[in-house]
């Protein structure tokens, strides 16, 4: 199909530059849409009126997705451009805001071997590995101090975070940079430091 | 008052004339916007009468034996039979005959129907019925469900249970939609209704695990516990876990539907719990459910007939990896299986692992997983009996083809877009659609999110599916013609309205000029919900629908170029309307003003673009109007004018 070839092309372009930095390049211009059939001044008119200015800010609660669904997809889908902020954000708070906050976070589940359920952080939120390991060992070791007395028993030495990237291949984290490592992570996932040993082949079955 | 529409013969659900009889006091209808199964909150279905007795004589003498005179007899027969009417319009329609008639539906009823809670009130619906055992609430317009209407509306469920609590001891089932309950309110439910069984919350908000954990603890009979798309906002450190709250006993649970609760939960709590639920038949589970803790869960209820498979993704604990295989070993041994959905978080490799069950699935939502064609095919190549299907459009037209080749029995189908914004790439058209049509030819309802789309696609829709019931076709770039022709999509819709005949609920997108109301009023009799957004030349358009659509019960209207005119147009008609909404359109406060003046029995609720503004203004951003016999509502935040 047209859209993927296109797709492809945009992987392959040949760029200066890791990949994972984005240029906010707009959303391609295609000829689809500004040929019409009938010239009808009204209609014209209330295009102008109706519909916001001619670069297409989003317009609120359009198309008609509900938030709850909205909200799963949030990191799969682009990131808008920043420059056309005001008109969505100006929107009234939607009725209940939906867990995953507007079009500057990126969350990831994250797991650990031996935690009894996952838990959800947002990528964005940290400006490098260093901070991202913090928060993570903040966020797991208190689950294990809590539930036994053995605190000195779980020891972050002993665990590796890793990551699984968009081709659902297990990677440890920290050998690329942290933009491309944003972009390219889907969830992270924090295993005895046995396991992660040998990284680099397929974990699946 | 309104001028009745004349209706010759027709058995018109809605009373015109009597203001007394609140005409939304009716019996539900099945199948709106919530899950695949139906769910019973939705207006597209009619649920037809209710089916009689065999065998059954009544007992004329009345009273247990003694001779009861002549008028009370009849009453006890009336009674007796009414209680085989279910369906709204039929039990709206006895008790218009005469003052017996309304007495003895009064005192059968024993399902309420309150479509709109601001409609009437509380203490009146309570009044007029007393044998009331289940209630349906709805409350917000389906609008709030896109950010369209602020944050402290209303659709409080206070005064309701306020009401219900003292009025009916024995209610059994409550199911609300889009209204606001707090965990207190819920606190309400095993206090007041001891024999209560049934709870069901629909696009709800207000509350939090604390309010489950006091209905699983208090309701001791509880069969029903069906949450879907609520909004939950609790931080992780405040979840209370409530799955450990249910009876240590034996449970009564039917069904448990908590996918959208997606906070972390008590597993070990909820596996002991299906062990000793032997009725449970629906199961449906939130992401934190991996494929290992599914099978424990798949093994301890092999009876299921509906699952919500969690993340379908394996996270591997104490117990190791499950393999693909084994996996399907779990799925081979729940032969009850017909409803699945879930795949929250889906690893693709995993899907061959419910092969065995894909020949009797009547429903499949995949509609949370992003999977491309070739991962769909060989599922959908399963499945021959499905019924139901939403879907992803990453499996784009091909995925769709795949699925009009196998699933000619297919009654519903909806593609919801992984990326809900105006400029995506989008990656179904015209061309799945047109394959959609020529293999499933008794398609009642479809939801489709596109880019592209052409006439062509559309009419053939209309012909080759003409049981269709509901059509919402989403061109989701504003004003979008024709791909190919770059015509209006005003034909396609045209040919909608004139060949599918049993068509109820419609939503336009597009490009649209007025013809296309016009066909719309000219053949959509039927039609009782219409959704419009960014269409129309003129306020002609408006006046096509209000004169043509006789049943015309909802309408939602956003982005177009309607004014006073417009609005002015429908006055006849609003009061056989459960509501009207109308957003960033031409309306002035003056237009609103003169519908409310003349409308006594309606409520015009017009709200500011922006809350916060102080003042008037001239323009009306926002409009929300409807029939009412409890007049202006005395919840209404600062940002609503009622006029």
């Amino acid at each position: 199909m047209a859209s993927a070839a296109l797709e492809n092309l945009k992987a392959t372009e040949l760029r200066l530059g890791l990949p994972g930095v984005e240029d906010d390049s707009p959303a391609p211009a295609t000829p689809r849409g500004s040929k019409r059939g009938i010239a009808d001044n009204k209609e014209e008119e209330a295009k102008t009126v109706t519909a916001a200015p001619a670069a297409k800010a989003q317009v609120v609660g359009w198309p008609p997705v509900r938030s709850y669904r909205k909200s799963c997809f949030q990191q799969q889908s682009k990131s808008k451009p920043a420059a056309e902020a005001p008109a969505p954000e100006k929107e009234e708070a939607a009725e209940a805001p939906p867990p995953v906050a507007g079009s500057g976070s990126l969350y990831v589940k994250v797991s650990m071997d031996g935690a009894p359920y996952l838990r959800k952080i947002d990528l964005k939120m940290y400006k490098g590995y260093r901070e991202l390991r913090e928060a993570l060992e903040a966020m797991f070791l208190s689950c294990f101090s809590s539930g036994s007395g053995d605190a000195a028993a779980v020891n972050p030495a002993d665990f590796a975070v890793t990551y699984e990237d968009k081709d659902g291949d297990l990677m440890l984290v920290g050998d690329v940079p942290f933009q491309m490592f944003m972009s390219t992570c889907k969830r992270l996932r924090i295993m005895k430091g046995s396991e992660a040993r040998g990284l680099g082949s397929s974990s699946k079955e | 008052m309104s001028t009745p529409r004349s209706s010759a013969s027709s058995p018109d659900p809605i009373p015109h004339k009597s203001v007394t009889l609140a005409p939304s006091l009716g019996m539900r209808d099945p199948e709106e916007d919530s899950d695949s199964t139906p769910s019973r909150m939705s207006e597209d279905d009619d649920c037809s009468g209710g089916g009689g007795g065999g065998g059954w004589t009544p007992d004329l003498r009345g009273g247990g034996g003694r001779w009861a005179p002549p008028d009370q007899v009849l009453e006890i027969v009336l009674e007796s039979v009414l209680e085989f009417l279910t369906a709204a319009r039929d039990r709206n329609a006895a008790s218009l005959v005469c003052r017996s008639w309304y007495r003895a539906e009064a005192q059968t009823r024993r399902e309420l129907f309150i479509g709109n809670c601001y409609a009437v009130s509380p203490r009146r619906a309570v009044e007029r019925f007393g044998g009331v055992r289940a209630v349906v609430l709805k409350g917000k317009p389906r609008f709030a469900d896109f950010s369209l209407v602020p944050h402290g509306w209303g659709a409080y469920v206070s005064p309701w249970f306020a009401a219900l609590g003292p009025a009916y001891p024995r209610l059994e089932r409550i199911c609300l939609k889009r209204m606001t309950v707090s965990d207190d309110e819920l606190a309400l439910i095993p206090r007041s209704f001891p024999l209560f069984k049934e709870l069901s919350l629909v696009c709800c908000d207000g509350f939090s695990t604390r309010g489950l954990a006091i209905i699983a603890e208090g309701c001791r009979h509880l069969r029903v516990l069906d949450l879907t798309e609520d909004y939950f906002h609790e931080e992780e450190n405040e979840v209370v876990d409530w799955i450990s709250k249910f009876p240590e006993s034996n449970t009564s649970l039917e069904s448990l539907v908590f996918d959208c609760v997606s906070v972390p939960f008590n597993f070990e709590a909820l596996e002991a719990l299906v062990a000793r639920s032997p009725a449970l038949r629906r199961l449906r589970v939130n992401d934190h459910v991996s494929i290992e803790q599914l099978r424990c869960l798949m093994a301890r209820a092999p009876r299921l007939t509906h699952l919500g498979t969690g993340s379908f993704r394996s996270e591997p604990g104490s117990g190791g990896t499950s393999s693909v295989s084994e996996l399907a070993t779990s799925f081979a041994a729940s032969r009850s299986l017909v409803c699945l959905s879930g795949f929250l978080d889906v690893n693709a490799e995993y899907l061959p692992a419910i092969y065995p069950v894909c020949a009797n699935l009547t429903s499949l939502n995949f509609s949370f997983a992003s999977l491309t064609a070739e991962e769909i095919i060989p599922v959908i190549n399963h499945c021959v009996s499905l019924r139901t299907f939403w879907v992803l459009d990453t499996v784009g037209d091909e995925g769709l083809r795949a699925v009009a080749e196998t699933c000619s029995d297919l009654r519903e189908l909806r593609v919801f877009p992984l990326d809900a914004t105006e400029d995506s790439e989008g990656s179904v058209s015209d061309i799945g659609l047109q394959a959609i049509s020529e293999g499933c030819r008794k398609l009642e309802s479809i939801l489709y999110f596109c880019q592209r789309m052409t006439n062509a696609a559309v009419i053939a829709m209309s012909e080759n599916c003409p049981n269709l019931v509901v059509f919402r076709l989403c061109i989701m770039g504003r004003h979008r013609p024709d791909r190919i022709t770059g015509e209006p999509m005003d034909e396609g819709f045209g040919a909608i309205v004139m060949n599918c005949k049993k068509l109820t609920r419609l939503s336009v997108s597009g490009l649209l000029t007025d013809k296309a109301f016009a066909y719309i009023g000219k053949y959509g009799k039927l039609i009782k919900t219409l959704s419009i957004a960014f269409a129309g030349n003129s306020d002609m358009s408006l006046q096509h629908v209000f004169e043509g659509c006789t049943r015309l019960q909802k309408l939602e209207v956003r982005d177009s170029p309607f004014g006073d005119k417009g609005l002015l147009s429908g006055m006849n008609y609003f009061y056989n309307m459960r509501f009207f909404w109308m957003n960033s359109c031409r309306l002035t406060a003056k237009g609103c003003r003169d519908v409310a003046q003349q409308m006594p029995n309606l409520v015009v609720e017009v709200m500011k673009e922006h809350p916060e503004d102080e003042g008037e203004t001239d323009t009306v951003d926002k409009l929300y109007l409807y029939r009412s016999l409890a007049g202006p509502r005395n919840d209404a935040p600062s940002f609503v004018n009622i006029l």
